[in-house]
């Protein structure tokens, strides 16, 4: 079972970056569920949503305790301990560390990879809202899934001209990042592969 | 044909699949979703029926009433206080033995204010005639809101789908959607036979006098009798139409020799089903997950305990002072058994506190228990509450 957390601000689509990473590792042939952690949304606030994926059924429905990732879109959250709370020793951090003041890298995280997704977004998409990129950067980094299948779950969520300025966001954060550097964590990836696609789009 | 999609998006599009032709609703977390993409539907011309916003829960329970009673197929959904604050037009629609589907999304009644999923609010109207379908995942709660209508109209008699809030509403995953042609083929258009008609004058739900009211109460608690066989009967039809699994009131997965049994509802099911097959050191298990609690489903509920020496029941819900509701329910059912199976009753996962995989070793470790729990409730921290209340 591979577990991310995406920690966010309300308003920065937080619940929608965690089911485009679903519906993208669904694409992608593997089983998934995404979730929020269920608040008082309100914009700005702290929140928190997760993402399961592996290649037989997930049929549990309980809260994700131990994530083996954690991405976090705005680096002031990691004041909050809860932000890297209960995160893997073998696990590993994806930062936002856009033009906020860089993070030092303590963590229970051994690795951790920072990505100036917030410029990317301004400089693709013309708004500060750094999930696209940060989802395309996580991708390159664990190979969980080909880049494609972001590409297509966002091509069938927004209209054309959002999704030509994501794919933008896409292509620059994959540029930005090291291929593969955390294939190493995707332990599942060894398993049988689930064949069996969603048919979505077809 | 699997579509990744939130369980609310999902609930609403099987919902508009079964073409109802007027939807009343008061938004209520975690119910929100389902009824905003019904409302876009609507909007968007992609499903053809009345949506009335209105400004109460009873409106929109009285609204569905008035709408059913004139021969319309109607829907609404609900949660929480919201279930509570319809319960006099919930008893009102059983009463007048009106079709009408519902999807509570499960939530925690206040106060304290708790907008996280429990099923308080579905059990506080257990006896209100309903039928009452506990969903353990959106697979199931798409399937089960189609085969609902069929059996309401079928019975005359309203069914509620209820749905673990935010646990399954907000649930984002692969779920195998129904073609349009497939819910036709399966749910014929509606016809009531009591349909309210100007050309036709009658009443409906005249005063009834003590010479007839019993006979009412009795009728009702007769269509639930055949409620069972009307909903397995839906359940093998649209079985073969979706090629799913076709759901029985009770769903039992696990060994014949097993000698501890879990009986739980909702969505902790898949869980559990999880923790069992981590956890092969626990030994054989039999999990069930009670989806039919009204009407109650005894006999299936007898067979399935065959051969147990202990059943736990496990449930997100409980009546102060009384303790267990299922729980006591299975108690009372099981003692009809010439051995009966010792059943030990827990409350968890109150107002959204999250259930564990960990939590089945501590649940097949109670079944060993030298005297049965008769009522607990798990992992309440004493540490915060006054003296006289530990």
């Amino acid at each position: 079972m591979i577990e991310v957390r995406i920690h966010g601000r309300g308003g920065q689509g937080n619940v929608v970056a965690a089911y485009l990473l679903a519906a993208a590792v669904i694409r992608g042939g593997y089983h998934a569920q995404a979730f929020p952690a269920f608040g008082a949304e309100r914009r700005g606030a702290p929140v928190v949503a997760f993402v399961r994926c592996r290649e037989r059924p997930i049929l549990r429905r309980s809260a994700v305790e131990r994530p083996n990732f954690a991405i976090v879109q705005d680096p002031a959250l990691l004041r909050l301990d809860a932000t890297l709370a209960g995160l893997r020793d073998d696990g590993a951090l994806l930062l936002n560390a856009g033009r906020e003041a860089a993070w030092n890298g303590t963590s229970a995280a051994a690795r951790w990879v920072g990505l100036p997704a917030t410029a990317i977004a301004e400089e693709t998409i013309g708004r500060p809202i750094p999930n696209t990129p940060l989802l395309a950067a996580f991708l390159t980094l664990t190979g969980l899934v080909p880049l494609d299948a972001l590409t297509a779950v966002i091509d069938e969520r927004f209209d054309a001209a959002k999704a030509a300025a994501n794919r933008r966001a896409v292509a620059e954060a994959a540029a930005r990042v090291d291929e593969g550097a955390w294939a190493d964590l995707i332990h599942e990836k060894q398993a049988d592969r689930v064949r069996e696609t969603t048919g979505q789009g077809r | 044909m699997k579509t990744a999609t939130e369980g609310s998006q999902a609930i609403a599009q099987a919902v508009t699949m079964c073409r109802p032709q007027v939807v009343a609703a008061y938004p209520i977390t975690p119910q929100t979703h389902i009824v905003e993409r019904i409302a876009k539907l609507v909007a968007d011309g992609q499903a053809a029926c009345e949506m009335v916003s209105v400004e109460s829960e009873f409106s929109a329970a009285s609204v569905v009433l008035g709408a059913a009673a004139a021969g319309s197929r109607a829907y609404t959904a609900t949660a929480s206080q919201g279930v509570l604050l319809m319960s006099e037009v919930l008893y009102n629609i059983a009463g007048l033995r009106l079709p009408l589907v519902l999807t509570c999304a499960n939530r925690a009644v206040g106060a304290p204010i708790n907008i996280w999923n429990d099923h308080q609010d579905s059990m506080a109207v257990r006896d209100a005639g309903w039928v009452q379908i506990y969903c353990t995942d959106n697979q199931d709660a798409v399937d089960t809101t189609i085969q609902a209508f069929r059996v309401a109209e079928r019975l005359e008699l309203p069914v509620m789908v209820c749905v673990d809030g935010f646990i399954l509403t907000h649930l984002f995953e692969a779920i195998d959607l129904p073609t349009q042609a497939e819910v036709d083929g399966f749910l014929p258009p509606y016809r009531f036979s009591r349909a309210l008609d100007p050309a036709s004058p009658r009443t409906l739900g005249t005063l009834v006098t003590p010479a007839y009211f019993a006979e009412t109460r009795h009728a009702l608690d007769a269509a639930h009798g055949r409620a069972l066989g009307e909903i397995a009967g839906a359940a093998d039809a649209w079985s073969a139409i979706s090629g799913r699994e076709s759901a029985g009131p009770l769903r039992v997965v696990g060994d014949e020799q097993a000698r501890i049994g879990v009986l739980t509802l909702g969505s902790v099911f898949g869980t559990l089903l999880e923790a069992r097959d981590e956890m092969p050191e626990l030994g054989p298990l039999r999990l069930m997950a009670l989806r039919v609690f009204r009407p109650f489903p005894v006999e299936a509920l007898k067979a399935a305990c065959a051969g147990l020496s202990d059943l736990v029941v496990l449930e997100r819900a409980l009546s102060p002072g009384g303790g267990a509701i299922v729980g006591t329910e299975v108690r009372a059912a099981l003692s009809e058994m010439a051995t009966p199976p010792r059943v030990h009753a827990f409350a968890a996962g109150l107002g959204g506190r999250d259930i564990p995989l960990s939590l089945l070793p501590r649940l097949v470790a109670a079944a060993g228990a030298e005297t049965p729990t008769r009522f607990a409730i798990i992992d309440v921290d004493l540490d915060k509450l006054a003296p006289e209340d530990r």
